[in-house]
């Protein structure tokens, strides 16, 4: 079977064509793109959501038109077509929702309403190493934070979650502070890279108690405050760079040993060694690093999509809309966008 | 011709088919709810109509100026639709397709469309009816303060038949307007847009993906960053 994915809760336009190799063609992607607004919203320091929907609503169509042309496809070899009706910005999820639903409408196709978060989750599925049932999930995104045990697609027990800032959002606000353009995260974990280790030293929120639950707000406080006073210190240009990038080497220690400790926990109690990491945050190659060695002592192993399936994108959903649509999960000719949407209200396949 | 047309962009939400010489339409007011309702009163008409979306010439759908998010709801359907069966699209101004209305149902040859932009606005222009029976804007449309629309009338004929949810909002504009009670016609309707929108469509009609918003108001109140404006 193969589908359409339709992705634009946010500042991206992602579509994707997935096919699930019982066919003619090899499992996997057929073809992806993705537009990023991120130029739109940078003078503004964060996504506008009226402009974030205008955009969506202008390069959705092209972008279908460009994936049915890269894959040598047309409509008639598609099964379903699946867009992201949540959680998100409401107005641009009804642009994905509206587009998706009519056109599987007109094509005579089921559609199918995916899970932005289920998405990510899924994603390290479209990698060639993927992890079997069980295993714990952490979603570290723009906007959310969370640690869940998987035992099959739609089978999520939240283990924990951010109870403030999720860990995207504290790289991009501390990135704002230090003069990067939003969304500042990557940058800052490149400047981190020249940064020197025990300069700095930023607190791990919430580690040195029992259970599974994160908080970035006081570490993204301490960071805040750490630039502040660096600032009014007189330093020639290379010292600034390097003062800047010790300080975001220390934040990005910070978080990363954060969740780091968080996943060792929530591996232990579950007693499993497999870990999955997804969302933005997951392509951060610390972050990565660190998990392996956790994971490896275990005698396991951390699983995670590429770069560019870290972030949004069509692939996660349409590779989510076709779970779902095999086990005969559709819409009906209503269309609804649900900006918030937890993630363990799903139901089982 | 056969043509089917939509419109989410204010509390109403309607859409109209004319297929062999036969018409259907369908109307609801629907607020905040026009994701549910809206394919749903597509597939009926098209159902009533005996007709598949491939057998129409074009799709006709509401352009704006209106709700932001509920225009983009009906263009997201237009695009998908028009797309998946190579149809092309025109939109029409929710303006023109009340002015229009107040033709169909009133027989009124001369309309000023007022309607409430919030931010103490209103969105509003002028119409007169064409010897094809088409209401045409003898104005831009404006998004305009309401204690400036009697002067962009000024050259108008004053005072003209009034429609609109503008009037209610704002009462000192009420000597503008010929019908002394508040406005019949609130918001437009799918089956004005399909009587505005047939007449020479081919000349005015673009691609799926060419069906875009009308915003009117096209500056957002967001702040840039310091030295980004
Ligand atoms: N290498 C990196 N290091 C740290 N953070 C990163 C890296 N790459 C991306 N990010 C962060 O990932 C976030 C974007 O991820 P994603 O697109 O998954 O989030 P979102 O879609 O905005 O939020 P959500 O999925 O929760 O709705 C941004 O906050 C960005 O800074
Ligand atoms: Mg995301």
């Amino acid at each position: 079977m193969r589908i359409l994915g339709i992705e634009t809760s946010c500042d991206e336009t992602g579509i994707a064509i997935y096919d699930d190799g019982q066919g003619d063609l090899p499992e996997g992607i057929v073809a992806h793109r993705l537009y990023s607004q991120i130029a739109v919203h940078a003078d503004y320091g964060g996504v506008v959501p009226e402009l974030a929907s205008r955009d969506h609503v202008r390069k959705t169509i092209p972008l279908i038109k460009e994936v049915l042309a890269e894959a040598n496809l047309t409509p008639a070899d598609l099964d379903g077509v699946a867009y992201t009706a949540g959680p998100g910005l409401v107005g641009a999820l009804l642009v994905g929702c509206s587009i998706g639903r009519s056109l599987a409408y007109g094509w005579d196709l089921p559609a199918v309403p995916v899970h932005h978060m289920e998405g990510h989750l899924l994603a390290p599925m479209l990698e060639d190493n993927v992890p079997d049932f069980p295993f714990v999930a952490l979603l570290v995104s723009g906007g959310h934070t969370m640690l869940v045990r998987v035992d099959g697609i739609g089978k999520y027990e939240l283990l924990g979650e951010s109870v403030d800032d999720a860990a995207g959002e504290a790289f991009d606000k501390t990135a704002k502070l230090l003069g990067l353009d939003y969304p500042g995260g990557p940058v800052l974990a490149k400047m981190a890279e020249s940064g020197r280790k025990g300069r700095y030293k930023f607190p791990r929120p919430m580690t040195d108690r029992p259970g599974l639950d994160f908080s970035f707000s006081g570490l993204k406080t301490s960071a805040a405050n750490t630039i502040r006073k660096e600032e009014n210190a007189d330093l020639n240009p290379e010292s600034k760079a390097q003062m800047q990038a010790d300080i975001a080497y220390a934040f990005q220690e910070a978080v990363v040993d954060t969740l780091a400790i968080k996943c060792k926990r929530a591996l232990k109690q579950c007693e499993l060694n497999r870990l999955v990491i997804a969302g933005g945050v997951s392509a951060n190659t610390a972050l990565r690093a660190k998990l392996a060695e956790i994971t490896k002592k275990l005698g396991g192993e951390v699983f995670y999509p590429r770069p560019e399936f870290c972030t949004d994108n069509g692939a996660m959903i349409a590779y989510a809309g076709l779970q779902r649509l095999k086990a005969g999960v559709y819409a009906d000719l209503t269309f609804k966008a649900t900006p918030r949407w937890p993630l363990d209200t799903l139901p089982p396949v | 011709m056969n043509f089917l047309a939509i419109d989410a962009s204010t509390e109403a939400c309607s859409v109209a088919i004319t297929f062999n010489e036969s018409q259907f339409n369908e109307y609801e007011l629907c607020p905040q709810s026009h994701s549910l309702r809206l394919l749903p009163m597509v597939d009926s008409v098209l159902k009533q109509a005996n007709c598949k979306l491939a057998e129409l010439d074009g799709i006709i759908f509401g352009q704006g100026p209106g709700s932001f998010t509920g225009v983009r709801i009906g263009i997201g359907v237009t695009q998908g639709l028009a797309f998946s069966a190579q149809l092309r699209a025109r939109g029409v101004s929710t303006l023109q397709a009340m002015a229009q209305q107040a033709y169909i149902e009133k027989g009124e040859r001369s309309v000023i469309a007022v309607i409430d932009a919030r931010m103490s606005e209103v969105y509003t222009c002028y119409f007169e009816l064409d010897e094809q029976g088409v209401m045409q804007a003898k104005t831009a449309e404006a998004v305009l303060k309401p204690e400036l629309v009697a002067q962009y009338y000024n050259d108008m004929a004053i005072p003209a038949y009034g429609v609109g949810t503008g009037w209610d909002a704002y009462k000192d504009l009420a000597a503008l307007k010929s019908n002394p009670d508040s406005p019949e016609i609130l918001f437009p309707t799918a089956e004005a847009m399909l009587a505005i929108g047939q007449i020479d469509f081919s000349q005015h009609s673009v691609d799926a993906e060419n069906a875009q918003p009308k915003y009117v108001r096209d500056t957002v109140s967001w702040k840039k960053l310091p030295g980004r404006e």
